[in-house]
């Protein structure tokens, strides 16, 4: 049965995508989806006999990988609560996606390649969180980094696209190359990439220090750094975050596929995974709460002032995976992973809703041409609204369980910066609130400002994509705008996901963060015996319980202020605190920034390296120079070719005087 | 004064330079060319009877007379191949025959 979950994505790209061509669309999505709601099937089986029943965790080889000296590497599927937990999320959110891209995708040529593409990525999702190696785990990683990469450019007529595909690739390699260090690292001191080996060593090296650098540091905290780093960049924390937003160039079913529910989610999972090892190291935990907090902080300050609507979400989500990294520095893994959880639900509907909208408008993306929608696609709207209920956390809904325990455990947790991860995470959760609020406003409240201005619409941004552009002028025309409601199968997938965002929470809480948490998670999750957290979270005082609802509500009802019964006062206050309001709008900087530090001078040496170094030295010294001097010679030969008949004559004559001369002189001795 | 051997390659060499002198500073036509292989021809001839004589050799004036219808048979090939040459460019100015130039 797992091996049915893992390889039926895998059947149905190589279908897709080799036979894509012969039989045309509408064969592929359904072969595609297919498999995948069967595998979403499997996996809720598998949720109920591994997490929910007693079956036991198992490790069953497929096959050798490669062997080389003492590292033997086999294809493996682990299957314990964990992965079972990473499968439902997957494959559940993964099939509605594919579901709802019918509809979504329905204009697009090359639709086959699409789901292709959707299904390889989530074969290699699914290689990552089954893995029982860390090389096999890698593979998984890279996979799903190149699914990414051809997802956001699959719309590869826009310039944007490819230049924010070749950014998220870039940008992860930069955590990759953390990742891959740490797995070599680990490999030099245990000897063993297996999971279960380095588990069982990595007691024994918490006090191992190494030689780096001229300092002697503790090994097993340089390890989860560069882990942590891997993770960082997969997913988009502070530093390696700039990627994720302009992500938002692909297909918004890949956004809340990709770029919300999952590939993202991999480097909170991946720190889980490995918690044997963080749990040595307090050091390592420590950044990893600081990051995280600092994550959720920055995130949410830059989704205030966006204005597109994919980013302001893209920002949440952002901003969500600190919240789940605090969790992890907490060291209480299983909220991360109830986060994880929960946030797939909630963040893919808004995504996908999100796409709905975008798909109303016909591809119109910022929220300033939007408003008053309310009422023309009341579906959408209501599922919004349910998303981001659950995203703010209101009492009840799946947010509200993750998100508030994830404070609490900030405000326990045992690390010298858990005051500071409380503090951020706290004034996050209210920024959410407030952005999310601001989002639904915009969008569905006020003014219909698109019904102003709709006959410039698909003429002014560079955002609409070249297959909507033709969609608009020929279904449509330019002339006035009529927002519509999605069809059923873009909303099916929405329903689905409402339910989950809604009780998922108030259904899985014992299990995964309550009462039933010791046999739910068994052995798959490891906590030292000095992490008290979980226990001591129950024991906050009271005002720690109730802020995140207090900060929630603080957010709502300024909303509310500034959106419906004010909307002059965003202005305002932006021309009052310009210098405050450019810096978030233009993220912290950080794009221009790295532009400034990274990207120029690496264009600066690729350039003295292309013109100095090969055009000069290489081609000019080399065949360019050794073929120009033969062509000058060559053209000094040439010029003594007169072609007159005298002057070769004369030629003739002098050799033959010089060579008889020759001869008389000393040529017979 | 005696005319001896000296004296006919003397002239022979006069006429020589001549011929050559005239193939190389001659910028105008190609008959004056032609003519001056011929008057090359003529020197070398005045050249084999000259030892011809002097040795009491008769082969050097066979030679020389071989060498004359040769002359002849290449003259009027010459000019043959002059006149076809005048058909197809309009001009046998040397000047203008440079189509070997490299």
């Amino acid at each position: 049965m797992y091996t049915a979950i893992v390889f039926l994505p895998l059947a149905g790209f190589l279908i897709a995508g080799i036979f894509g061509r012969q039989m045309g669309p509408r064969p592929a999505e359904v072969i595609t989806t297919t498999f995948l709601m069967i595998s979403a099937l499997l996996s809720w089986v598998a949720f109920a006999q591994v997490g929910l029943g007693s079956a036991p965790a198992s490790a069953s080889v497929l096959a050798n990988w490669f062997t080389s000296g003492t590292m033997k590497i086999d294809w493996a599927l682990r299957i314990d609560t964990l992965t079972v937990v990473m499968l439902v999320v997957i494959n559940t959110v993964s099939a509605l996606v594919h579901l709802y891209s019918f509809g979504y995708m329905h204009e697009d040529p090359h639709r086959q390649r699409f789901f292709a593409y959707l299904s390889l990525f989530t074969f290699a999702m699914l290689m990552l969180v089954t893995a029982d190696n860390l090389v096999q785990m890698f593979f998984g990683w890279e996979g799903v980094g190149l699914a990414s990469y051809l997802l956001i450019g699959f719309w590869y007529e826009k310039p944007s696209a490819n230049a924010a595909a070749i950014k998220a690739f870039v940008v992860n390699r930069v955590g990759d190359f953390g990742f891959a260090l740490g797995i070599f690292m680990l490999f030099a001191l245990t000897g063993s990439v297996s999971l279960d080996h380095i588990f069982a060593a990595a007691p024994g090296l918490a006090q191992k220090t190494v030689h780096v650098f001229g300092m002697d540091v503790n090994a097993m905290t340089i390890i989860c750094l560069l882990l942590f780093m891997g993770a960082m960049g997969k997913s988009a924390q502070f530093l390696l975050h700039t990627w994720l937003p302009d992500a938002m160039e692909g297909p918004t079913p890949v956004s809340a596929l990709i770029h919300a529910a999952t590939m993202v989610t991999a480097g909170v999972f991946m720190v889980s995974r490995l918690s044997p090892l963080f749990e040595t190291s307090p050091d390592a935990l420590n950044i990893v709460i600081i990051v995280g907090a600092t994550t959720a902080f920055f995130a949410a300050t830059v989704g205030l002032v966006q204005n597109d609507i994919k980013r302001v979400i893209a920002y949440s989500t952002c901003s969500q995976l600190g919240y789940m990294f605090v969790a992890c520095g907490a060291g209480a893994y299983n909220l991360a992973i109830f986060h994880l959880f929960t946030h797939a639900f909630f963040k893919a509907l808004l995504f996908l809703g999100a796409g709905s909208v975008i798909h109303a408008m016909h591809h119109e993306q910022d929220m300033r041409r939007m408003g008053g929608l309310a009422k023309h696609i009341p579906i959408t709207f209501w599922m919004m609204t349910i998303g981001t209920f659950a995203l703010t956390g209101l009492p009840l809904t799946s947010g509200f369980y993750s998100k508030d325990a994830i404070i609490e455990a900030a405000f326990v947790a045992h690390r010298p910066a858990a005051l500071y991860a409380f503090v951020m995470v706290v004034i996050a959760a209210a920024l959410t609130s407030f952005y999310s609020w601001r989002l639904v406003f915009m969008t569905f409240f006020g003014k219909e400002r698109w019904a102003e201005d709709a006959h410039d619409a698909h003429g002014h941004d560079d955002h609409t994509h070249v297959a909507a552009g033709d969609h608009a002028t020929t279904a449509h025309g330019h002339h006035k705008l009529e927002p519509h409601e999605s069809p059923n199968v873009m909303l099916v997938p929405l329903y689905v996901l409402a339910v989950g965002a809604l009780f998922a929470g108030l259904l899985f809480k014992d299990y995964f963060i309550g009462d039933q948490m010791a046999g739910f998670w068994k052995q798959s999750l490891f906590f030292g015996k000095d992490n008290k957290v979980l226990e001591e979270m129950h024991h906050v005082p009271a005002f720690v319980a109730l802020v995140a609802t207090y900060a929630m509500l603080v957010g709502l009802v300024v909303a509310v202020w500034f959106y419906i019964f004010s909307p002059d006062t965003p202005r305002k206050l932006a021309e009052q605190h310009r210098p405050l309001y450019l810096f978030f709008q233009n993220k912290w900087y950080f794009d221009e920034l790295y532009d400034l530090i990274f990207v120029r001078p690496a264009f600066w040496l690729g350039r003295l390296f292309w013109k100095g170094g090969d055009g000069r030295i290489i081609d000019g010294l080399g065949p360019n120079g050794i073929s120009a001097r033969i062509d000058d010679l060559a053209g000094r030969v040439v010029k003594l070719q007169t072609g007159y008949i005298y002057h070769y004559a004369f030629a003739m004559m002098i050799g033959l005087a010089a060579i008889i001369t020759w001869f008389m002189l000393g040529g017979v001795h | 004064m005696e005319i001896g051997l000296t004296h006919y390659l003397i002239v022979a060499a006069i006429l020589f330079t001549t011929g050559v002198a005239g193939i190389i500073i001659n910028h105008k036509n190609i008959i004056v060319i032609l003519m001056s292989v011929e008057i090359i021809l003529l020197a070398v001839n005045i050249n084999m009877v000259a030892f011809s004589v002097y040795l009491g050799d008769l082969t050097g004036q066979v030679f020389s007379l071989l060498i004359l219808t040769v002359a002849a048979a290449e003259a009027a090939i010459g000019l043959a191949i002059l006149v076809a040459y005048f058909r197809n460019r309009g001009s046998i100015d040397v000047d203008d025959i440079n189509t070997m130039k490299g």
